[in-house]
């Protein structure tokens, strides 16, 4: 029982014995041995910096007892003769699985249809999403592994990072050593780091099921833990644990660099710096990953060429995938050079064998050796915090070493053995004699032959050859077991058949082999092997070093983006139709003069040194359209649809700056949009405004200054008519009344709660956004078809004391638009969609006009990435059905959306001093026949119909270039990929995804 | 594959569809006297266009289209058209408009059949001339289509309707007049199908899969065309039967096709049992424009108002796509998805008027090119003698949203009633506003 007691307790302990003390029994006699040994006469890398030659390493155990040149050896050790070679410090991933079983796959339903699981089915007093499961300990659960621990070995790696991958709040890691034994006797430091990602991974529950849903969650996670160490109502060994371990490094594991920023922005919330785990696209926004500050755990996963054989194929691979596939060994040079703190990771590579040639290939690429040594060895270290005990070869620290026959990264260099807590594993054999070179050979029965033998490790490869009659040349299989080696091969004639040696060595200087021989016909007899001279290696043509021509980075990184953003100028625009959106009304020939991102001037004869002056005349000049309701630029799920209210998520989290709807639809004039979550649910999240600055960061994207909206959705989505299991509450309209009613009350008494000095209320996120409506600091866009759940949501809003700022879609808006002018509600609605669904078999086309003409703020949105591309027409519709005078039409999609957005004091009109968005067409932008030829944002022509000819031509260069490329990276035997495009991804209110298990689906396609 | 679903795509419970009004717009009486519509432009959907020109039709049938403002018989009745435009009536082809009514409402839906191979499925049966959908798109200048059923390989045959009958046997210009099936293709994307929830196929398994479709198909048409010529088979097989016109060339066939290789191998399938098919789809019909022309092949393209099929297209790529192909001599035919959404289709032409095309051209390729595919073109598709007086006056250019103003409609001489749901539900709130301003 005592034993029992002290395994626990030293498992537990953060200090590890590594004298050979145990307290684990033996069956039979103690073997306990020195375990001393005298490295001599090598090259020992302390560390990348540095390097000693013709020295000495001591080991005792597991631990070194020192390094140094002209170390004396002490008496009782083991000396090793390392002349000639080198000793390393093992390597350490920081970013592993090792010695855990594999997480099963996440148990869903069906085309990952929701399974309406509420909250958590695991059993213990744990918390309600299983998504966040701290609790988690790897020390707990975690079983040495002798066969992947042989293959780390082999690579080179003595000690791992050891990762429960599953799951948002994943728990507490622990680093190992890849010795084998006993579990416990291989812990470095029970507790590494606190374990986050944004994937719910095996969670049953059906929240989150998008990525802005695990970002709510999480920040929730951190707010609920510190109300939870000041309750006395709860008791939660999630959020218990989740505060315990916010002391110790916090890695973090994501997908592409937009998420190390979303990680990043947690983190600042929180106080907290992520070690960030990443994929390795980091070089595509080097400045931004470099102000998160963060340090990077990143894979050394390269993507293979695309098989362009096929042009026909080809053309399924975009831009990005060609030059990702370039330009990704270039990914950790470019953190180096940015002065990014990184470990490498063998996480991810499809055969672990592939991390030497990776490394090289970024060597290549121009990452140091220095900075490579260092990404394996002390860097991990130190984000582990055991460069106490690895890292370095360091007196006192665990004796974790490669020995090998070079530099560690050089091509052609052997790994001989790792070392891994002083225990010894042969990876190749050390001491072999080097049998290669060319010999006589005879062979009874076939008379004399050349005996080439050639290749690493002292020989591996042979060939024969015959001059003479019957001249021929061969390759022979060559296979060598110490000193015993047997050689096959095939003459095709004289004799026929395979011909069968089979000896050993005799002699060593000059090598003599000797041995039986058989041929093909049974006939036996013997072979002599004499070393003539050294064997001429068939001289490999040195690749001429060729500087690397590589392609540059572009923003963004996919087609249409460019090298460097358009720039802001002084643009004069003469001589055109210019629709003001103001009294002025639309003015003939009429100038506009745009000055930093500014409306300088609207008027007739401007005139302004040093603009850019376009002639304009017999175009329109118009204010950049404005989508009310849109779904681009968005990454993982545009509803957060699990519960029937997740007013806690936000757009703001998710913006997707790589999305090429953003330059489709500035070319349709678009300038600003309102990102909304989708209507899977009653409330639903925080919308997002943006500017569409294609080419810039996600953060940059965001509208500045502009008031917070939330969207609403009210009939058959949010009751789920069309989907889902019909057991998330409401499945009614009634119901959806008293979901409102509900979580207004609550909101209500929440805000009244929090007003009390020393209260002790949980900070609820999903809460504070509806107390925001309710102070009129955030505003309400709701999604609603018939006339009498608009009506309810009136008197709901009424009744609660809030606001409604806009309908939308409100394709009924028509038959209660006295009632939405009376309580100022705006409608934004389409054109002329209908006939979808039940609840629009009575929408009408006229909408438009008869909110309008009622005098309802009216606008037409999109909802949808390809109809927003030509809003101006749209709005068109409306001269179409219901004769609308154009000015009015036009402001359909330009000032009255600004006004519903609250921003009509910046955009939505061409006015002094408003900003510079601005369209300039060929037509009538209500025409079906207008074109945006140019589309400015903030004053710069980030749409230039002509600019974009160029753009499609210098990508066609640039793709032929890596075509090219690619093709000859076949041709030398590198390994290439189908060509499959990225599925474009389009989002529009009804669009349910799975994040998670998109995530999960995606590693496991590779 | 991308792990979404659309809300109104999965519609399980079947909603009992609610009838609005409507119910008072009766098709219009026969032609009772010739009419002569004066003054107007007429375009005449063959790419020409005459100015100041007259109209005379009766019984239904055009009786002559001369221009120079030339004054026919006095026992007519007069229509002046001064400064007005005059279109054949717009096409609007492979479209499931009458075979369904709401989208998300399983049981409104009647366009998409089980099974693989559905030669003896006929759409004209279920063709519903009680929607409320034909009317509002009549008043747009959309009086004729080609509705068709989907799905499966082989989906069955489509009809030429006109949009203003009591039934679909009067609504009926042309039965079966294409066979329409689809071209097995594997995804091009990654995830593809397989996607979500199931195991991950391999793009080798996903490629097999389309051979084996495409072996099955090449043996359904082989079977199917040796059986057309037994004179009595021993046994009847309904979907060998339906294919018999198919072979005898008094039906076509319409495949869809979107990628340059699937194009050319859906179009040298057909030639190999002696048959032109028309190819829809084609989204890649662009990279082979030779191999069409060669072929001699029509193309119903999508609507432009469409989202590059490729990240890295041209942008603007779906606007231009039509123009290039009629530009370099292709028969091409515009089509929209869906059926409420047919009232656009004007408008589809005039985007590819602006992005290439002469107006006139665009014009023919939602009327007589359609007609053409449809082999209808002798009775209808342009305003020409011997045709029917299918046509429509417009007070503006009826391919721009701005100034389409549809007046009066005529089919087959009946000068049809332009009132719709959405008219009159307008008329009803309108009227109920100003009655409360008062």
């Amino acid at each position: 029982m005592k034993k029992i007691l002290l395994a626990i307790g030293l498992v537990i302990s953060t200090t590890f014995l590594f004298a050979q003390q145990t307290s684990f029994p033996v069956n039979g006699s103690f073997d306990t041995r020195p375990g001393m040994f005298a490295f001599t006469n090598a090259t020992i890398v302390v560390n990348a910096n540095q390097t000693l030659t013709n020295a000495t390493l001591l080991v005792k155990g597991q631990t070194i007892q020192g390094v140094g040149a002209g170390l004396a050896v002490p008496k009782g050790y083991v000396v090793i003769d390392l002349k000639g070679k080198f000793v390393y410090p093992s390597l350490i991933d920081a970013f592993t699985s090792y010695g855990l079983s594999e997480t099963p796959a996440q148990q869903r339903g069906f085309g990952g249809q929701r399974q309406s699981i509420f909250v958590s089915t695991k059993k213990g007093a744990y918390g309600w999403n299983e998504s966040i499961r701290p609790e988690t300990y790897v020390k707990s659960i975690f079983s040495t592994d002798s066969k992947k621990a042989d293959e780390l070995r082999k690579v080179g790696f003595g000690s791992v990072n050891v990762i429960n991958r599953d799951g948002i709040a994943r728990g507490v890691s622990a680093a190992v050593t890849l010795n084998e034994g006993a579990d416990n006797s291989v812990f470095l430091k029970d507790q590494t780091a606190a374990n986050y990602s944004f994937n719910k991974g095996t969670s049953s529950n059906d929240y989150p099921t998008s990525l802005m849903g695990s970002i709510a969650l999480l920040r929730q996670t951190y707010y609920d833990a510190q109300w939870y160490g000041k309750q006395k109502d709860e008791y939660n060994i999630s959020l218990d644990e989740f505060g315990k371990q916010q002391t110790i490094p916090q890695i973090f594991e994501v997908d592409g660099w937009q998420n190390i920023l979303r990680a990043d922005k947690i983190g600042k919330e929180f106080g907290k710096k992520y070690i960030i785990k990443s994929t390795g696209d980091e070089y595509q926004r080097i400045n931004e990953v470099k102000a998160t500050g963060a340090s990077l755990i990143i894979p050394l996963t390269f993507p293979k060429a695309y098989d362009v054989e096929d042009p026909a194929e080809a053309r399924n691979v975009t831009l990005s995938q060609m030059k990702g596939w370039e330009l990704a060994p270039t990914n950790p040079a470019s953190l180096e050079k940015a002065g990014i703190k990184f470990a490498l990771t063998a996480f991810g590579l499809e055969n672990s064998r592939d991390f030497w040639a990776n490394i090289r290939t970024a060597i290549e690429n121009g990452l140091t050796e220095k900075q490579a040594l260092q990404s394996v060895t002390e860097i991990p270290a130190s984000l582990l915090g055991i460069s106490d005990k690895v890292g370095s070869l360091e007196k006192g620290k665990v004796a974790n070493f490669l020995i090998s026959s070079d530099n560690l990264f050089k091509n052609g260099n052997i790994i001989f053995e790792n070392w891994v807590q002083g225990k010894r594993f042969i990876v190749n054999k050390m001491d072999v004699s080097d049998v290669r070179g060319t010999y006589n050979l005879n062979v009874d029965g076939i008379g004399a032959l050349t005996l080439k033998i050639t290749g690493t490790g002292g020989g591996s490869t042979a060939a024969i050859e015959r001059t003479g009659v019957d001249s021929v040349k061969t390759t022979a299989t060559f296979t060598r077991n110490g000193d015993w080696i047997s050689i096959n091969f095939n003459l095709k004639k004289n004799p026929k058949g395979d011909v069968r040696l089979s000896g050993y060595i005799t002699s060593a200087n000059p090598v003599t082999i000797k041995g039986e021989s058989a041929l093909a016909d049974g006939t036996t007899g013997k072979f002599t092997a004499t070393y003539k001279e050294a064997a001429k290696e068939t001289p490999k043509k040195e690749e001429p070093k060729t500087t690397l021509a590589l392609g540059p980075v572009i923003y963004p990184f996919s087609a249409f983006g460019s090298t460097e953003l358009p720039k802001q100028e002084t643009v004069l625009i003469k001589n055109g139709t210019v629709w003001t959106n103001e009294k002025d009304g639309i003015l003939q020939n009429a100038d506009v003069l745009l000055e930093n991102g500014k409306i300088k001037a609207v008027g007739k004869n401007l005139s302004a040194s040093g603009a850019k002056v376009i002639d304009a005349t017999g175009k329109h000049v118009t204010a950049g359209i404005i989508d009310e309701h849109s779904h681009i630029a968005g990454a993982g799920g545009i509803n957060e649809g699990a519960q029937s209210v997740s007013a806690e998520v936000r757009v703001a989290d998710i913006l997707n700056s790589e999305d090429v709807n953003i330059y489709r639809q500035l070319a349709g004039g678009v300038t600003t949009s309102q990102i909304l979550h989708g209507s899977a649910n009653p409330i639903g999240g925080q919308s997002q405004l943006i500017k569409l600055r294609w080419g810039k960061s996600p953060e940059e994207l965001k509208f500045a200054g502009a008031d917070g909206f939330i969207k609403f959705a009210l009939g058959e989505n949010v009751k789920q008519s069309n989907f889902g299991t019909g057991a998330r509450f409401p499945v009614t309209r009634m119901g959806v009344e008293q979901t409102f009613v509900d979580e207004f009350t609550r909101a209500k008494e929440y805000e009244k709660a929090l007003s009390v000095k020393g209260n002790s209320v949980r900070k609820d996120l999903e809460l504070d956004a509806i107390v925001e409506i309710l102070n009129n600091k955030r505003f309400i866009t709701c999604h609603s078809y018939v006339q009498s759940e608009i009506n309810m949501l009136i008197h709901v809003a009424d009744s609660l004391g809030f606001k409604i700022n806009t309908f939308t879609h409100i394709l009924e808006g028509y038959k209660v638009a006295d009632k939405m002018k009376a309580h100022g509600i705006a409608g934004s609605t389409f054109s002329d969609w209908w006939a979808y669904k039940n609840e629009v078999a009575e929408a009408i086309p006229y909408n438009g006009k008869i909110m309008h003409n009622v005098g309802v703020t009216t606008a037409f949105n999109s909802d949808d990435a390809e109809m927003a591309r030509h809003l101006n027409q749209e709005a068109g519709k409306s001269v179409l059905y219901g004769n609308v005078p154009e000015e009015d039409a036009f402001k359909f999609v330009t000032l009255n959306p600004a006004k519903m957005l609250h921003i009509d004091d910046k955009v939505g009109s061409l006015k002094a001093g408003k900003d510079a968005d601005v369209v300039i067409w060929t037509a009538n932008p209500l025409s079906i026949y207008a074109r945006a030829e140019k589309t400015f944002v903030d004053g710069i022509a980030y749409w230039d119909i002509e600019k974009d000819a160029q753009v499609i031509k210098t990508q066609q260069a640039e793709k032929a270039r890596l075509i090219q490329k690619m093709l000859e990276s076949k041709s030398k035997g590198g390994r290439t990929q189908r060509p499959l495009g990225d599925a474009p991804r389009l989002y529009n209110c009804e669009t349910l995804e799975n994040y998670s298990a998109e995530l999960t689906e995606k590693e496991h396609a590779h | 594959m991308h792990t979404k679903t659309y809300l109104f795509s999965l519609a399980l419970s079947a909603t009992s569809l609610m009838c609005f009004a409507q119910a008072n717009i009766s098709p219009a009486k026969k032609q009772s006297k010739t009419i002569a519509i004066t003054g107007a432009t007429i375009h005449v959907g063959n790419g020409t266009v005459i100015e100041n020109g007259t109209i005379l039709f009766g019984n239904g049938k055009i009786i002559s289209v001369t221009a120079n403002g030339q004054v026919p018989q006095d026992d007519v009745m007069r229509i002046v058209a001064t400064g007005k435009h005059i279109y054949p009536g717009f096409i609007a082809a492979t479209t499931n408009l009458g075979l369904t009514e709401i989208e998300a409402v399983k049981a409104t839906l009647d366009f998409q059949e089980i099974g693989d191979f559905n030669s003896h499925i006929r759409s004209i049966v279920a063709y519903n001339t009680d929607s409320k959908v034909p009317a509002t798109l009549r008043s747009n200048g959309v009086l004729m289509a080609q509705p068709t059923p989907q799905g499966g390989t082989v989906s069955g045959s489509s009809s030429v309707v006109q949009l203003d009958a009591w039934n679909w046997e009067d609504a009926a210009l042309k039965t079966d007049d294409a066979m329409h099936m689809t071209w097995p293709v594997t995804p091009r994307f990654r995830g593809g199908f397989g996607g979500f929830g199931r195991p991950q196929q391999s793009p080798e398994s996903l490629a097999e899969r389309t051979q084996a479709a495409i072996a099955q198909l090449t043996s359904f048409f082989a079977e199917a065309k040796a059986y057309s010529e037994m004179g009595k088979p021993e046994v009847i097989n309904t979907r060998f039967e339906a294919m018999k016109k198919v072979f005898a060339g008094n039906e076509k066939l319409f495949i869809a096709a979107e990628s340059q290789k699937d194009i050319v191998a859906a179009v040298n399938f057909a030639k190999k049992f002696g048959i032109t098919p028309v190819i829809t789809g084609a989204d890649e019909a662009y990279l082979i424009i030779d191999f069409l022309k060669e072929n001699n092949i029509t193309l119903v393209v999508k609507q432009p108002h469409a989202l590059p099929n490729n990240n890295d297209d041209d942008v603007n790529m779906p606007y231009k796509n039509a123009a290039i192909l009629a530009n370099a001599g292709l028969n091409v035919v515009l089509s929209i998805d869906g059926y409420w959404q047919q009232r656009n289709l004007p408008f589809m032409a005039g985007t590819v008027t602006a992005w290439g095309l002469d107006k006139e051209k665009a014009l023919s390729t939602i009327t007589l090119n359609a007609a053409k595919a449809m082999g209808v073109d002798k009775t209808t598709g342009s305003i020409e003698t011997g045709k029917d007086a299918t046509f429509f006056i417009s007070a503006g250019d009826a391919l721009d949203m701005r100034t389409n103003k549809v007046e009066q409609a005529f089919i087959q001489g009946r000068d049809i009633n332009l009132d719709n749901l959405h008219k009159q539900l307008d008329k009803k709130f309108s009227d109920k506003y100003t009655a409360e301003k008062k």
